[in-house]
């Protein structure tokens, strides 16, 4: 368990609201620029930043992600680099977690992974292919280091498949919440409230929804039976539509704020 | 993971029910055109070094490949789910012709993925899939080959896994593939294991496959795995020579790591990061090999070498002339090292090889690679 990222949905809770978590890609469009999106999506309102470690088969992303992330390879973003922007983001004073594939992690070492993550000030991992089955080491070591470990749970989900999620998970859940990958979508499925209710009769650890959400109304309507709503693609969007990075800064802070105010409805 | 556990439970349940392997064999012997012939190569073993090489001829089934075997225990098991939808993914386009037969057969809806760069070098096998009656994407991201046609297929099957079966057509992917493709390939072994005594009165010294995810060499392997004289030996990818980066040849140059839900060897860099293969044959052109292998590899109990786009070429040309029979290049490659095995091994030898495909598709590669003046595309 991790105390930063306890207190980000404390907080929250305390203000009777969900948290925002925001994902975007490290090196994405490069890593000095990647750093100044995520610093703008903290300005705008993110609580909780996920920094994407950019993965060569990334199978749970659209194509928005996918994109994304095949740019920041081809520009040479490496793990390394991933921890560097973890540290930047958090000396600007964003809460960072890394959201990666496993190879990268296992590839890297997972003690090395997670001691480099905390001294960079990350609070968690999110391991969107790694089932609690296989992570006997990775478990030892994240609460050795203090790192957060977050699994995800989907629709398809048994409920003891979310009991054995759950007991793996510190930090919060993510409960995707449609069977399908990320991306923008103009209605989020009417799949993630039942999901998460099911969560809640096993668990007490914060909720987050991810999948689908872009829009204020979206993310207030998450908000309304989740803990924390996350938003992806929608950011990773609006960076490849804008001109440059000062017009990308401009439009990430104004969604986030958006996205902001949806969490506090 | 839900999905794998019904999956893995109406595979169990499906292979314990008579009725089901009896539709199941049924099919094989009357639609396939099981079992396959074992037809001794004298021709081609004379320039082998002279041993006894025989040929298992999955070129002869029904689609051209071993790969229906896979395709009809999978497409009846998807029906037996309730689900009337299957997808795929294929290099060759092999996997994705059968799957799109059998969609056909027991009228199931079908979209099989094939990275873009797979769909020019195997456009007959694109337009023999549309003719069936499947959708076939091809897959722009990535590499543009049979890695990135699976992380799509993966993708299909997640956002719809409550109408639609996965057809994966190799022994690669999460639990149960590996081991559900092997066992609706072990005819392959069981027939040829027979078919060797009667002919032989004794087991070969050799089985060799060429191995891409493995599925062909899996399936005759699984018949000798318990018989310490035979030796096995796959072929993989060696494509411009190991040396230059550009190959498929995992045990050499790939290392432990985690791909499509398999703990296998891959060829990765230092980051993690897959690295593109390389291969003049679609079906070979795999950064993973199926996780039996990797054990097999590492208990000793099969080797695995590669051979060269060049190696396979001339064994491609050694065997049209010398037996009369076009081989898929994934194939050529496993003639390539039953030739290179026959001339170790010597005259007493017996070598079996599993003639895994025929090589109609390969036409046009192949006419371009020797020079032929001839490009039917033109």
């Amino acid at each position: 368990m991790n105390g930063r990222q306890q207190a980000v949905f404390a907080r929250a809770a305390q203000e009777r609201r969900a948290a925002l978590i925001g994902y975007f890609p490290a090196g994405f469009p490069s890593a000095a620029d990647s750093v100044r999106v995520m610093a703008a999506m903290v300005r705008g309102g993110v609580d909780l930043l996920e920094v994407g470690l950019p993965y060569s088969d990334p199978l749970m992303d659209g194509p928005v992600i996918q994109a994304a992330v095949e740019s920041a390879l081809r520009v040479g973003a490496t793990t390394d680099d991933v921890l560097v922007v973890v540290d930047r983001v958090s000396e600007l004073g964003a809460v960072p977690l890394v959201m990666s594939y496993w190879n990268p992690i296992e590839r890297y070492g997972l003690e090395r992974f997670a001691t480099r993550l905390g001294e960079a000030g990350g609070v968690g991992v999110i391991t969107p292919d790694l089932t609690p089955e296989e992570a006997g080491e990775w478990i030892a070591v994240t609460d050795e280091c203090g790192i957060g470990r977050t699994f995800l749970v989907a629709p398809s989900s048994t409920d003891v498949r979310i009991e054995r999620v759950s007991r793996a998970t510190t930090g919060f859940l993510y409960a995707a919440s449609t069977m399908g990958v990320t991306g923008v979508r103009d209605q989020v499925s009417d799949a993630a409230p039942a999901l998460v209710e099911r969560v809640r009769t096993v668990t007490d650890l914060p909720v987050g929804v991810g999948l689908g959400v872009s829009t204020e109304q979206q993310a207030a309507s998450v908000a309304a039976y989740a803990d924390g709503v996350i938003v992806g693609s929608a950011f990773v969007r609006a960076v490849q539509e804008a001109s440059d990075i000062a017009a990308a800064e401009y439009a990430v802070e104004a969604l986030s704020a958006e996205l902001a105010r949806g969490v506090r409805t | 993971m839900a999905a794998l556990d019904e999956l893995d439970a109406a595979f169990r349940d499906a292979i314990g029910d008579p009725t089901f392997t009896a539709t199941l064999s049924d099919l094989e012997r009357d639609y396939t055109g099981r079992p396959s012939p074992l037809t001794r190569a004298r021709r081609f073993e004379v320039e082998c070094g002279g041993a006894r090489v025989y040929l298992k001829r999955e070129d002869l089934n029904h689609t051209g490949s071993h790969k229906i075997n896979n395709v009809l225990g999978q497409a009846l098991l998807t029906t037996r789910m309730g689900k009337r939808r299957v997808i795929a993914e294929t290099g060759a386009g092999q996997h994705g012709v059968a799957t799109a037969t059998a969609a056909a057969l027991l009228g199931l809806e079908c979209t099989v993925y094939m990275g873009e760069e797979d769909t020019r070098r195997q456009a007959l096998n694109v337009a023999r899939m549309r003719l069936l009656g499947a959708e076939v994407v091809p897959v722009l991201n990535g590499s543009r080959t049979l890695k990135d046609a699976i992380n799509e297929a993966m993708r299909d099957w997640v956002t719809h896994v409550a109408d639609t079966h996965y057809l994966l057509g190799t022994v690669t992917g999460p639990a149960p593939f590996p081991e559900m493709v092997r066992h609706f390939h072990s005819v392959i072994g069981r027939e040829t294991r027979e078919q060797i005594l009667a002919i032989e009165g004794r087991l070969p010294d050799a089985v060799v496959a060429c191995v891409g995810g493995g599925s062909n060499a899996m399936g005759i392997f699984s018949a000798f795995l318990d018989d310490p004289s035979v030796r096995l030996v796959g072929y993989e990818a060696g494509g411009e020579g190991v040396e230059t980066g550009r190959h498929a040849a995992r045990f050499v140059a790939g290392t432990p790591g985690v791909l499509h839900g398999a703990r296998t060897y891959v060829m990765q860099d230092a980051w993690g990061q897959t690295v593109p293969s390389h291969s003049i044959s679609a079906g070979l052109d795999y950064p993973g090999v199926g996780p039996e292998h990797a054990w097999l590899h590492d208990s000793g109990r099969a080797t695995y070498e590669p051979v060269t786009d060049a190696e396979a070429m001339e064994a491609f040309e050694l065997v049209s002339r010398t037996e009369g029979i076009l081989p898929a290049i994934e194939t050529a490659h496993a003639l390539a090292g039953a030739c290179r095995l026959g001339r170790e091994l010597g005259r007493d030898a017996v070598i079996v090889v599993n003639l895994s495909g025929r090589g109609d598709k390969d036409v046009v590669t192949a006419a371009r690679w020797f020079g032929l003046g001839v490009d039917p595309t033109e």
